[in-house]
């Protein structure tokens, strides 16, 4: 994987490759340079005012009973909860524009992706393509990416830094998240949440390639091969750690849900109520 | 017969806990050899282990911390050192299961060994005398916190040798920590651990929050308290509402774990996601429970060495007792990434920021009161303004991670490390060592070294820089945190840097050591004979260092703020009006703190270990020991105070 993060700094979330990323990205940028304007005064301020008040500077004035100010008070105030205002408004409108849930739009159908976290590896599932993959994803350039994510084991969290977001999957629930990749290239993923002793090599990767190559590459899937049904599930669960990429040409209706239901009799539980699966239009 | 305890329990197998827990056990002997070798016994008996004197309860809390800070370090400094080894395919030298044993344990050590331990330390240490009285509430529940707070960190200890400690990280999410998927005994060190210490510091916090409330020098109202008593009954108000919480999500997580409940499992309608929100409830008061009291050992230091009063106190409390309601209200920002929804993010996340008002407000006072000052620049003051420098960069990534869609990219990343230790290392640790200076005379009657004290504040404020600035811009690149090993190459030569910062850092670690021992060494040239060496504003130097044990012969009466620097600057005010009495009542010693704790300890380990006849045994004992008290003879002894003689003789 190294020679996808080659340039360190290009695996970063200051690299963006897509619209979340970029978005969060200037949020970032915006709310430092704002905050940078009050905290770097509030630093030299500090440091000057403690140098010239110091106690061997005879022309300083001493003022040992001088504290309180009304209109300085107002000030102290008024600073800080001006920031606050500004720095809540981006938070309040960013955490709409950019709840992961909300879809990305575009004049390109999304593409569903249900993503499963398994000790210690992560399963990828195209629905409505009927193919499968295993610690590395393929998606087209530019379209939206519609995830469902679930857990088969301990909690872990879905995060490729360079497209945005991050968001957590849970057994017996299905959180949502939307990304998209602006540009064809091999964007490295990992969990963001601790989940045991295969929790480092927890690493994916995601390739944003042309939609051409992808229909070929759903081709070429297919025709390599291997079914997802509940006995290989089974079998691709059992805990184990570094396990190399790998895809199945063939996967079992349902398989999601399932998963999701699978520890889970008090259905409805879900924090995303319980949506069924995107139906399945080419299940081959 | 011995539950789940054998052999196999002690990891003979693994070179690096097994010579750890030889030095540590080969430590302890050599200090119990050395006690009985002098003699020390009756001693430490009677006038430490028994001892329900705040004063001495205090140091003996920030003892404890500052041997637990070098524990805690000790895993700081194998995880920096494996992650400097462990890039692009290279393993480090710690597996992935001892790793993960160390970063819990580091955390879980330095939140509630460390800077819990310390701040409780020195507010018990300092309120009692700040507040002019002569002791605490309920001077023996003192030393039952104290004690119960010792049992847990034994047993924390234990688990280095016996067994293993949780592989979880330091809270314990569930599914993670639940009998599926972590079946050993290390989560159940930590709980059992944290629900002994647990029940220790919410009695401390009754007791100092009945002391602040009900025991006052004459005169004495709200607005004359000094500001660390403020900023203290705020974080032991916080104490009181949040370990509760913990102890009950602590609870639901031991049933689960012990007898089969379904609290948070994955199966049979059981849900993580309460667990996590229950921890955080306490999880996030719990931050302003260690930074409240280090506000308030800055607000005096500051005052102090600029010579000047505290610049608009009414709103340093008013700020005060804002951030410990608000402290309530924010809980669900440590989990934006749950998908909550928009709306829910967007109001937590401005909860969040709303806390940065009071918080920029007493940067801003704190700012005023260096200004028209005669600042002396000695250590603790050093300490202050390395505090309010790192601390405003720690408050802005703070007020990043509380913006939702940053977080969604900032989330469990290094970046958060950095933050987090940012405000903890720059705010709670630096407030603790300015405390330790200011007051280290009050308590023993001499200063501490000062020319090392500041080298001390320089390693660890260039150490801190160096060890965390690299971890912001790792995190930025898109490192996450607890990972045991990475592949990109290019993040080492960040965490190389890091490594050369906490080595710094440990330079520090190891001058506190120098520190105390050349100062105690050359304590006679360095006494303090006017109980006043920093020319202080509150009451607790116009007696004198050390303290007697009943603080003050006659109860200062108080007319205003800042009441001894009043008193100073006036001969006709006084702060004694009445005559000396001729006795006192000072509580007798009681070695119930002590003897509660070994049962504590007994049953903490039997029920990690599953030996069920040894903790019936344990809480029996306790129960007894708890009954015996209750049915005591008498409480209090007397001393005999003779006026005039009696500073003298002390």
């Amino acid at each position: 994987m190294s020679d996808v993060a080659g340039s360190y700094w290009r695996s970063g979330v200051l690299d963006p490759q897509g619209p979340v990323g970029a978005a969060q990205n200037t949020i970032l940028l915006n709310a430092t340079t704002i905050m940078l304007a009050v905290v770097i005064p509030v630093i030299l301020l500090t440091l000057g005012f403690a140098w010239w008040f110091r106690h061997s500077n005879a022309r300083a004035r001493y003022m040992p009973d001088w504290s309180y100010s009304g209109r300085i008070e107002l000030i102290v105030w008024s600073i800080p909860a001006l920031v606050v205002l500004f720095l809540g408004g981006i938070a309040w409108v960013g955490s709409h524009d950019l709840d992961p849930g909300k879809q990305i739009a575009s004049n390109a159908a999304p593409l569903n992706v249900q993503v499963v976290s398994l000790d210690w590896k992560w399963l990828f599932i195209y629905p409505d393509l009927g193919v499968a993959s295993v610690n590395s994803i393929v998606v087209p350039a530019g379209v939206p990416i519609r995830f469902q994510l679930t857990s088969a084991t301990v909690m872990n969290s879905f995060f490729v830094p360079q497209l945005g977001s991050q968001i957590y999957t849970m057994e017996g629930m299905t959180t949502r998240l939307n990304l998209l990749a602006d540009k064809p290239g091999k964007y490295p993923g990992l969990s963001a949440q601790f989940s045991g002793e295969g929790f480092s090599d927890m690493r994916f990767v995601v390739e944003a390639m042309p939609q051409q190559a992808f229909d070929q590459w759903t081709a070429d899937t297919r025709a390599a091969g291997g079914n997802l049904d509940k006995a290989s599930y089974m079998q691709l669960a059992r805990p184990s750690s570094a396990v190399a990429s790998s895809t199945f040409g063939q996967v079992e209706q349902n398989l999601f849900n399932d998963i999701v239901n699978s520890n889970n009799p008090v259905s409805g539980m879900s924090p995303a109520g319980h949506h069924s699966a995107p139906s399945i239009s080419d299940g081959t | 017969m011995l539950g789940k305890l054998s052999w196999a329990a002690i990891p003979f197998d693994q070179p690096i806990p097994m010579i750890a827990s030889l030095m540590v056990i080969l430590t302890m002997l050599a200090v119990l050899l050395l006690v009985t070798w002098k003699g020390w016994w009756p001693y430490l008996w009677s006038e430490w282990i028994t001892s329900v004197d705040h004063k001495r309860i205090g140091v003996m809390y920030i003892l404890l911390a500052l041997v637990m800070l070098v524990r805690g370090f000790t895993d700081a400094i194998m995880m920096r050192s494996q992650l400097a080894l462990a890039a692009g395919g290279a393993q480090g030298y710690l597996p992935p299961e001892h790793y993960n044993q160390i970063f819990s344990a580091h955390g879980t050590i330095m939140i509630f060994f460390v800077a819990m331990t310390f701040m409780v330390g020195l507010m018990n240490f300092v309120v009692p005398l700040q507040l002019g009285i002569r002791d605490v509430a309920f001077p023996v529940l003192n030393s039952v916190s104290f004690w119960l707070t010792a049992a847990g960190v034994l047993l924390v200890n234990m688990s280095l040798v016996i067994g293993e400690f949780a592989r979880t990280g330091w809270l314990v999410y569930p599914p993670l920590s639940e009998l599926a998927y972590s079946p050993g005994v290390g989560v159940d060190y930590y709980l059992w651990a944290l629900q002994i210490s647990g029940a220790g510091t919410l009695l401390s916090g009754i007791n100092l929050t009945t002391t602040i409330l009900k025991l006052r020098a004459p005169g004495m109202g709200y607005m004359r308290m000094p500001i660390f008593c403020w900023t203290a009954l705020a974080s032991n108000l916080l104490i009181v509402a949040a370990f509760p919480i913990l102890t009950a999500t602590f609870a639901m997580l031991l049933l689960d774990r012990y007898l089969g409940f379904h609290f948070f499992t994955n199966e049979a309608g059981g849900n993580a996601m309460m667990y996590i929100n229950l921890i955080w409830a306490w999880g996030h008061p719990e931050v302003y429970i260690l930074i409240l009291p280090a506000f308030g050992v800055f607000s005096e230091v500051i005052a102090t060495f600029s010579g000047k009063s505290l610049f608009g106190y009414r709103s340093m409390v008013i700020a005060t007792m804002a951030i410990c309601v608000l402290s309530f209200m924010v809980w669900l920002h440590h989990f934006f990434t749950m998908g909550a929804g928009a709306d829910i993010n967007g109001f937590f996340g401005i909860m969040t920021m709303i806390i940065a008002v009071p918080t920029g407000v007493k940067v801003f006072n704190w700012l005023f009161t260096l200004y028209g000052g005669r600042l002396r620049f000695d250590a603790p003051v050093y300490w202050a303004l390395g505090f309010m420098v790192t601390f405003v960069v720690g408050g802005m990534t703070g007020v990043l991670l509380a913006i939702p869609p940053a977080d969604f990219v900032l989330h469990n990343s290094l970046f958060l490390v950095a933050h987090f230790h940012n405000v903890i290392i720059g705010g709670v640790l630096f407030g603790a060592f300015a405390g330790y200076t200011f007051w280290f005379p009050k308590a023993f009657g001499f200063k501490l070294d000062e020319r090392i004290g500041k080298a001390i504040f320089w390693c660890w404020f260039i150490g801190f820089y160096l060890a965390f600035m690299p971890l912001y811009v790792l995190g930025l690149m898109g490192a996450t945190r607890r990972m045991q090993h990475y592949d990109v190459a290019g993040w080492q030569p960040l965490m190389l840097v890091a490594l050369v910062g906490a080595i710094v850092i440990l330079t520090g670690i190891v001058l506190t050591g120098v520190q105390l021992v050349v100062s105690i060494r050359t304590r006679d040239q360095r006494r303090d004979l006017t109980g006043d060496p920093w020319d202080g504003r509150t009451l607790e130097w116009s007696t004198p260092s050390p303290p007697p044990a009943w603080n003050y012969a006659v109860l200062p009466s108080v007319d205003g703020l800042d009441a001894y620097w009043e008193a100073k600057k006036s001969p006709k005010s006084r702060l004694q009006n009445d005559p000396e009495p001729e006795t006192i009542s000072v509580p007798r010693n009681s070695p119930i703190g002590f003897v509660l704790a070994f049962f504590a300890v007994m049953a903490g380990f039997a029920l990690i270990w599953h030996i069920w006849w040894m903790a019936i045994a344990g809480l029996i004992g306790a129960l007894m020991t708890i009954l015996a008290h209750a049915w005591r003879v008498s409480d209090e002894v007397e001393y005999i105070v003779e006026s005039e003689a009696s500073r003298a003789a002390i």
